[in-house]
């Protein structure tokens, strides 16, 4: 946040972080207890996590890092590195899901 | 308008050493160390990466001449250089003879010495720091300290490069791709200086590129709107931004095989991996594929660092001396940023052969037919800003027209590699070698040979001599598609790079009546590339020696010789600490060349209006 | 002329040179841990069936490390609003805080990697396993000359499978007690260091690396606290500035434990 936003007081940056904090917890023990439910898959268990850990990298990120109140121009840098990232990551393990059946793949 | 360049303060002679009175809020004459060494004023760190980078050009053309010496006269001891190389490099030089081992390591550090500290370092980190904040009206690079750690960073990188030459086994010699698991068995410790030095040159560059993105976007003079920045500008942003973004996954993959190497784990290791017909000790389970996306997904967004500031550079001396606007200035906006954003998702096309499945090559194929729609939308409008205008030939120029063609013969043959089925042919064979040496040496280097002689002057306040850089350019031109054109044909028939004895092996004269053996015809043309490459080293010394010679000897000029618009012209020569002497407002386009309702063959981008009031403390140019 | 918006914010973009820096910069190490992870995922992608390890990291410590960035993410936060309502005791108090959590973060951290070191998988000659934390080497342990024993609190198991997930009922199961090996029967000792195999390699780089995050910043952050702290009296606006951005690679550390957490210790 920029100086040239209205003033806030401390308070309520305090407030802000008590309620980061209180979900940053519950969604620590969310996820603990998810990794140690008995009767599912790690692939289920997995995508279960990891929603959850981007629930906790949504609080850190939009209100500790104010992503949720940042310039466009921070938006757009940012836009262009996920979808890098995306691509670095999905195309890569598309080309090695890929090959032709019965090859060795390493 | 004319009017506007008499406002400015007169060039001024170079002061004496000990002229206090230059800097308005130094007090007192930086010496030797803070202004050559540690100075964190854009120019100064643009001229020792300029100086750098030339002085590894250098080196890493000696090795490329070791390297055809031992293609073309295999196994003998090398003339002249023989009892040095014997002498410093120890058994792998015996005798002065290159070894297959140290073609190797020259082969794999020709090809990083190049890329990494030769080509980018000059075109993005020297001409960008110089030009780039003149160009937009900036006193200086945002972060100035950050500039002189990059540079700090790049120069050790280049240290521990080079030092890699001496140790016991000699340097890294997996090539400048560094596939593993090859990389991780040879037996030198060249590989770990290697990733080390690769580690401090990533850091230097991401140094840079934060620097000139900031710069690029928070200090632009007023008025410099993103559709007025010379072209220039254009490429180097969007080169930044690929160096920012394409180099972290190689640092990623560069501290994994460091891993490798180092501590023994298996990131790029496969299991059950034999080395010398033993299995080894790693654990096994990684992946060596993973190492090849990993690079390349630096390595293809790289050509395009190699290649888009070259191209910017070509656009200003294109518009400079046609004397008339770019053709197609949102055009080529547009298509360096298509560029750049497709250069990130094309990189598998360098690894068809390893038996990658249909659907994903041909995702790969789609963009990488793609990228060159863009690409040829560049040289389209370049090609067609000379169309119609009376072209004024000096050596910028010509260096400048001559990487048109040669940059095109580079990218033309580059389709062929980009469709699987001709790649799966042509791959790692010669033709290879001719297609990226056309893009980068005769393309990208002469434009920077381009740059130095059209920028000489504003660093200097002399022009380089004008009959020498012709003689230059001219001997260069022929030599340089003399070492190169063979090259295709040689790959075409099936010669396949990286053999240190240069294909004997494969020859007719080896193995006579064997059928797809490399024909004598073939084999002779290594002699011949090899005396066009000496022929192209003797072209390089009309240009070194011009270099030193004209910083104080050469003609003298004024602040604008080239009677250009750009902003990077309308400063005292050479530029002062903060480069403007008064705040510059940005009126109009960057290439208002013979426009119609301007008196004169050029408007200037910038008019200073502080300037009106005349020399108010003392005649020096004001720095506040 | 000089450099401007150093301090304030340029109208256009609304940011000062060192915040679009420093999110510059981020981006960047987006895209370093975005190829680490794509490289996690391969390899995890690529293991033998059955050969991927579970459960092999302390989740106790794991989510106490977990809370400790957090908090140390809220003191930041707190210092910056404390300079920005220019309340110079919070600033110092809030960021003691923070380096005192950051501390304790590499603490434990580095507990957890001496745990993994003195943790041994021992290759029985009788094609068994043993497995378990270093007790004592015997003076003359010297598995080159087969001389001496080593003791180890841990269990044999027939598989080295059984040695992968510890998240199953038969490895809660298994008991562990002191045992006693000679030299002699060991046909290969390794510990659970980088080297281990691909799921230690990629623990040990990616929370290594962290971890080195973790050390720069806090460098940084007690430069500011203490001797860098003289700007305060200067240029709190820029003071400000900077505890922002360093702010900004704080939370960007945290950010990477909330993902590198889960990846390594629950999945």
């Amino acid at each position: 946040m920029s100086e040239s936003e209205k003033p806030v007081s401390f308070q309520s940056y305090v407030k802000t972080c008590a309620y980061v904090f209180a979900g940053v917890l519950i969604a620590t023990s969310l996820m603990i207890y998810a990794s140690f439910l008995p009767h599912y898959g790690w692939p289920t268990k997995v995508s279960i996590i990891l929603t959850i850990a981007a629930v906790n990298a949504f609080l850190v990120a939009g209100y500790l890092m104010h992503l949720l109140s940042e310039k466009k121009l921070v938006y757009t840098v940012l836009a262009f590195t996920v979808f890098f990232v995306i691509g670095l990551a999905g195309l890569t393990l598309w080309a090695m899901s890929d090959f032709p059946v019965g090859t060795a793949v390493h | 308008m004319q009017s506007n360049v008499q406002q400015f303060p007169p060039f001024r002679e170079p002061q004496p050493a000990h002229g206090h009175d230059d800097h308005g809020h130094e007090h007192h004459e930086p010496g030797f160390w803070s202004k050559y060494i540690f100075s964190s004023d854009h120019k100064v760190i643009g001229i020792q990466y300029g100086f750098t980078a030339l002085a590894f050009l250098l080196f890493g053309f000696f090795l490329m001449l070791l390297m055809r010496w031992q293609i073309a006269h295999p196994g003998q001891p090398v003339p002249f250089l023989g009892p040095l190389l014997a002498k410093t490099l120890g058994p792998m030089a015996a005798g002065g003879v290159i070894s297959a081992d140290l073609y190797n390591a020259f082969g794999a550090m020709h090809g990083t010495i190049m890329v990494f500290l030769g080509v980018v370092p000059l075109a993005f980190a020297a001409f960008g720091n110089y030009v780039v904040p003149l160009m937009i009206g900036a006193p200086d690079m945002t972060f100035p300290r950050i500039n002189m750690a990059s540079y700090h960073a790049f120069f050790l990188g280049g240290v521990v490069m080079l030092v890699s030459f001496f140790i016991p086994g000699g340097a890294a010699q997996a090539g400048w791709t560094s596939y593993s698991p090859l990389a991780t068995t040879i037996p030198t410790n060249g590989q770990a200086f290697w990733l080390v030095g690769m580690v401090l040159l990533i850091t230097s560059s991401l140094l840079g590129a934060v620097n000139f993105i900031a710069t690029i976007i928070q200090l632009r003079a007023p008025g410099m709107t993103w559709m007025r920045l010379p072209w220039f500008v254009w490429a180097q942003f969007v080169t930044a931004f690929i160096l920012l973004l394409a180099f972290p996954p190689l640092e990623a993959a560069g501290v994994l095989q460091l891993m490798d190497n180092a501590l023994g784990t298996s990131f790029f290791l496969p299991t059950g991996l034999a080395v010398a017909g033993k299995v080894g000790e790693a654990s096994g389970g990684g992946s060596p594929l993973l190492w090849q996306h990993l690079f390349w997904f630096l390595g293809h967004p790289e050509v395009y660092v190699l290649i888009l500031p070259a191209m910017g550079v070509v656009a200003e001396i294109i518009a400079n001396n046609t004397r008339k606007p770019l053709w197609g200035y949102k055009s080529l906006v547009y298509a360096v940023l298509s560029v750049g954003f497709l250069s990130f998702i094309v990189w598998a096309h360098h690894m068809y052969m390893t038996g990658m499945g249909q659907k994903i090559a041909t995702f790969f194929q789609i963009t990488t037919m793609m990228i060159s729609v863009p690409s040829v939308i560049i040289l389209t409008c370049l090609f067609l800003s000379l169309w119609g205008g009376s072209i004024r030939i000096n050596t910028p120029m010509l260096f400048a027209l001559a990487f048109l063609p040669m940059f095109g013969i580079g990218g033309l043959t580059g389709l062929p590699l980009g469709l699987a089925a001709a790649d799966l042919y042509l791959h790692d064979t010669y033709y290879i070698i001719a297609h990226f040496h056309y893009v980068v040496a005769p393309g990208t280097i002469f434009a920077l040979f381009a740059g130095v002689y059209f920028w000489f002057p504003k660093m200097t306040g002399r022009k380089m001599n004008e009959f020498w850089g012709r003689v230059h350019f001219w001997c260069s031109f022929v030599f340089m598609n003399l070492v190169f054109m063979p090259m295709f044909a040689q790959g075409i028939k099936g010669m396949i790079r990286r053999m240190s004895d240069g294909g004997v092996n494969y020859s007719a004269a080896r193995v006579p009546g064997a059928i797809d053996t490399l024909p004598g015809s073939v084999m002779e043309l290594n002699t011949w590339i090899l005396a066009a490459a000496i022929g192209l080293g003797l072209a390089q010394i009309p240009f070194i020696i011009n270099i030193f010679w004209s910083i104080k000897h050469g003609e003298k000029v004024g602040t604008n010789p080239w009677e250009a618009t750009t902003l990077d012209w309308h400063t005292p020569t050479p530029p002062p600490h903060g480069n403007f002497p008064q705040q510059p407002v940005i009126v109009r386009g960057p290439y208002e060349y013979n426009a119609p309702g301007h008196e004169g063959s050029y408007a200037p981008q910038a008019e200073f209006p502080a300037a009106t009031h005349g020399h108010d403390d003392h005649g020096q140019p004001a720095h506040h | 002329m000089e450099i401007p918006y150093t301090v304030q914010n340029r109208p256009d973009t609304g940011l000062y040179n060192a915040k679009l820096g420093i999110w510059l910069f981020l981006a960047s190490e987006v895209m370093l841990f975005g190829g680490l992870f794509s490289a996690y995922v391969l390899l995890r992608a690529g293991a033998e069936p059955g050969m991927w390890p579970h459960g092999w990291l302390n989740v106790t410590l794991g989510t106490v490390n977990t809370l400790l960035l957090a908090l140390s993410a809220i003191t930041t936060l707190l210092a910056w609003a404390a300079c920005k309502v220019r309340d110079f005791g919070k600033f110092k108090f809030f960021h003691a805080c923070t380096i005192l959590l950051a501390l304790s973060f590499l603490g434990i951290k580095s507990y957890e990697y001496h745990d993994k070191f003195i943790h041994y998988e021992i290759a029985l000659a009788d094609g068994t396993f043993a497995d378990g934390h270093l007790k004592e080497k015997s003076a003359d342990f010297d598995l080159k000359k087969k001389t001496g024993t080593v003791t180890i609190e841990g269990h044999i198991v027939e598989d080295r499978k059984e040695l992968m997930d510890l998240r199953t009922e038969e490895a809660k199961k298994a008991v562990h007690k002191e045992i006693e090996i000679k030299a002699a029967d060991i046909k290969k000792m390794q510990n659970y260091g980088p080297w281990h195999n691909t799921f230690t390699a990629i623990y040990f780089t990616m929370s290594g690396l962290h971890a080195l995050h973790i050390l720069g910043g806090t460098l940084v952050i007690f430069y500011l606290w203490g001797p860098g702290s003289k700007m305060w009296k200067t240029d709190p606006e820029r003071f400000t500035n900077r505890i922002e951005v360093s702010g900004l690679f704080w939370h960007f550390v945290d950010l990477v434990w909330i993902f590198l957490f889960p990846v390594m210790y629950l999945t």
